[in-house]
């Protein structure tokens, strides 16, 4: 063994030591030839996109950083100097970002809609932060008691105040609005015996405790309110990215689960349900936002008798939610319909009923899916809220649009600065939204990794 | 059964409340309210802009804080109600605002077909130009072909074209969708004259490169009354929103301001400043108000020339000419009706 190993001196008899792969396939140099460099053909396109890149980004850097304006107190900070325009006039903004962020409220209650923006980021930090403690409590806190929450601190109203209504039966006044009030707290009641899987005599006991509990509640509950005395803000002096989050918010919240029901209808074999949720998606999807918001707004008033006056902002929200989810209701369908028959009969074969295969099978599967699909619609619902000029609510894109108006600001940069200020705002959020989804994506699709 | 006896007592309940609402005078509706309910613009340089922290100013806003004097001798008592050009009527129409003040132009069919009443002009607008200084012209009759940039289907463009062919005059017309792009086309040097409202050329010119190497032909090319608006047969009302215009015109004729009124009431011996400032006779109760209807406006706003000059004159940024704003004894077009 020794004496032929030795003899043949050209075989190697032992394991060659391993080389690093040569200096131009790793590091810089290596990640540089595989992704920019492999091919002619991506060489030449790495030259054209550095050259684009080398004629834009000096341009928006020189614009929006090196050459702006960042102090001043009027428009002479932002004009020409000696023939030449200075960048962005970012003092603009910064004079002026109050009213872009909170409109017309009150001086004294920026703090309310400060606490509004915090209750929001813990709401979704809760919800969406998989690692948070109690999530199926961050679920009720921003489904419930944010929203309550968010509208009787921005509005001054007393958030509950529906709960008092069935007292109004006793005084025997307002006997319509309170006997359908009666009805639903009862109801709600009923619901929460259900829960607990009670039936019969036991879940009319749940509804009066439910009904009395309930009315109690808000009676206690608007004596504190009174006391606590918030001044009520007409939604008209809401405005800014405020408002823009407000209806984004609602929007985004109500339209997922009535764009699940509408797309659940429309698959139904119920006929009656078909045709409505067919209806509805059809009638509201093959009209335009800005005719469905202008509906509500200049036609709306003039069906209903002088004094009934709803509030425009509501208005628009009940617009942009239904809009929303009809849109939404066909991106669930898509998931509804990617699904292989044999979910659906094996569910059934497991003795599952409806709403529980829906909600245990099919669901999950499909709306996991349609997730891009689903924050495609969230982006385009987030920007769409810039229609909201249309019937006189200042959203943050017309807040700014109106300062630059101002001729305390009027200077030739203003409006170039305003609009890149709301372009920065709007890219972050919808990026936000965009990288949470990704987030998701790769996290519930494990499973088709093998 | 039950569901459709609910729905007639909610249906009759409606009915009920709007018949109580509409049985009183738009006055009573306001004073009961405890705000005035202005229809106003969503924002116009000079007549209606919010500040940093949402509180509007400007000549139009001026117009219904002094109202809000009159009726509550309170100017904040006014909610502003931004409106879109397009739904300014049917929000007028439909009772959602008590007024309309928000830079219209008063014109017949307005005026005769949707069921308005239209008050006194509070500014004369009308369709002028802005042209480079170097280009050494002194009137839009030298303007023969030249380019003109102006914003797409307005009225502005045809009034243009009016007005050239009327002078059988050659021009090339430049047209934009928005008047960011429009004002920006003219500053680029797109072309010699920029057209639009000559209200709105003092502010677009604040926007350019260069404001002072720009001026503003004295030629008007068409006519744009601007006024408040009111809801038909409410005739009280509209006496109001008039006499608060003349009771402003009135006081700067009479040289009663906003600093001097509250001494003019004690010392005039004038009886017009009287009458104005209500320690003569009894005027406004024939409107729904107080007899100090008058000065409360004064106290709280100022008077026309007061309000002219800080929103849009020369104590602005805009710096625009009274002209045929001026009161009537200065050449100009405003003349308010004699208070007796």
């Amino acid at each position: 063994m020794t004496s032929s190993a030795s003899s043949k001196a050209y075989v190697q008899n032992i394991p060659a030591q391993v080389l690093p792969p040569p200096a131009s396939m790793v590091g810089v140099v290596g990640w540089l030839r595989t992704n920019l460099f492999s091919s002619p053909a991506n060489i030449a396109l790495t030259v054209v996109a550095a050259l684009v890149a080398w004629w834009l980004i000096p341009g928006f850097v020189k614009f929006l950083i090196t050459d702006a304006v960042w102090t001043g107190s009027d428009r002479e900070a932002c004009l020409a100097k000696g023939g030449v325009l200075p960048g962005a006039c970012w003092a603009f903004v910064k004079d002026r970002w109050t009213f872009m962020i909170y409109g017309f409220f009150p001086v004294e209650g920026y703090w309310r809609v400060n606490l509004f923006f915090l209750l929001g980021a813990i709401g979704l930090t809760w919800m969406l932060w998989l690692n948070a403690p109690r999530r199926d409590l961050g679920l009720i806190f921003f489904l419930v008691i944010l929203p309550l929450t968010v509208y009787g601190l921005l509005s001054g109203n007393n958030p509950v105040g529906f709960l008092t209504y069935p007292m109004d039966l006793l005084a025997g006044k307002n006997v319509a609005m309170a006997g359908i009030f009666s009805v639903l707290l009862f109801l709600v009641g009923v619901f929460v015996g259900r829960i607990r899987n009670t039936s019969g005599k036991t879940s009319l006991v749940y509804g009066v405790i439910g009904l009395v509990g309930l009315t109690a509640f808000g009676f206690v509950f608007a004596k504190l309110w009174a006391g606590f005395g918030l001044s009520q803000v007409d939604t008209a002096k809401w405005g800014g990215l405020m408002v823009t989050l407000v209806v984004a918010g609602v929007g985004i919240v109500a339209s997922l689960p009535l764009g699940i029901l509408l797309a659940l209808g429309r698959r139904s074999k119920l006929p009656v349900v078909k045709f409505f949720a067919v209806m509805f998606i059809e009638f509201v999807r093959g009209v335009p936002l800005i005719t469905v918001l202008f509906m509500a707004n200049t036609m709306l008033p003039l069906f209903m008798p002088d004094g009934a006056n709803v509030d425009k902002l509501l208005r628009a929200l009940v617009g942009i939610g239904l809009f929303a989810s009809a849109y939404m209701a066909e991106v669930v369908r898509a998931g509804l319909q990617a699904l292989p028959k044999g979910q659906y009969e094996g569910a059934m074969a497991m003795g599952l009923g409806y709403w529980q295969m829906m909600r245990l099978i099919i669901l999950p599967q499909a709306l996991k899916v349609t997730i891009p699909n689903i924050v495609n619609t969230y982006i385009g619902l987030f920007k769409d809220t810039s229609l909201l000029l249309i019937v006189g609510i200042f959203d943050f894109l017309k807040a700014i649009e109106t300062a630059r108006i101002d001729p305390q600001w009027a200077a030739p940069t203003t409006s170039p600065t305003g609009y890149a200020f709301a372009a920065i705002v709007y890219f972050m959020f919808c990026y936000g939204m965009a990288s949470y989804a990704r987030m998701t994506e790769r996290r519930l699709s494990v499973a088709d990794k093998r | 059964m039950k569901k459709v006896l609910m729905s007639f007592a909610i249906g009759a309940a409606v009915v009920m409340t709007a018949g109580a609402a509409s049985a009183q005078t738009t006055l009573e509706q306001v004073k009961k309210r405890g705000t005035l309910q202005c229809g106003s613009n969503t924002g116009l340089a000079g007549f209606g802009v919010p500040d940093a922290q949402g509180n509007w100013s400007g000549l139009d806003v001026d117009y219904c804080r002094a109202m809000a004097a009159a009726i509550f001798n309170d100017p904040t008592k006014v909610k502003f109600v931004p409106l879109s050009s397009k739904d300014r009527f049917t929000a007028l129409q439909s009772g959602e605002v008590d007024v309309l003040v928000r830079n219209t132009t008063w014109t017949m069919s307005r005026d005769t077909s949707l069921g308005l009443e239209f008050g006194p002009v509070n500014y004369y607008d009308g369709q002028g130009f802005m042209v480079r200084k170097k280009l050494k012209i002194a009137s839009a009759m030298e303007l023969s072909g030249a380019s003109v940039c102006t914003q797409q289907g307005t009225t502005t463009e045809l009034n243009l074209a009016d007005f050239f062919r009327a002078n059988k005059l050659k021009y090339e017309v430049v047209t934009f969708a928005t008047s960011d792009e429009t004002i920006k086309a003219y500053d680029a040097g797109r072309c010699d004259a920029f057209t639009t409202d000559a209200s709105g050329l003092y502010s677009e010119r604040l926007r350019l490169t260069a404001p002072d190497d720009h001026i503003v032909l004295p030629e008007i090319i068409s006519k744009e009354p601007l006024g408040p608006a009111t809801r038909h047969g409410d005739n009280q009302w509209f006496d109001l929103v008039k006499w608060t215009h003349y009771v402003m015109l009135t006081a700067e004729e009479l040289g009663v301001t906003k600093a001097n009124a509250d001494e003019m009431a004690k010392t005039s011996t004038n009886p017009d400043v009287k009458r104005l400032l209500g320690t003569e006779g009894n005027f406004g109760e024939a409107i729904g108000l107080t007899k100090d209807f008058g000065i409360q406006i004064i106290k709280h706003v100022g008077n026309y020339g007061e309000s002219f000059e800080r929103n849009v004159g020369a104590g602005s940024r805009l710096k625009v000419a009274r002209g045929v704003n001026a009161l009537w004894t200065k050449g100009g077009l405003q003349y308010a009706p004699p208070i007796r």
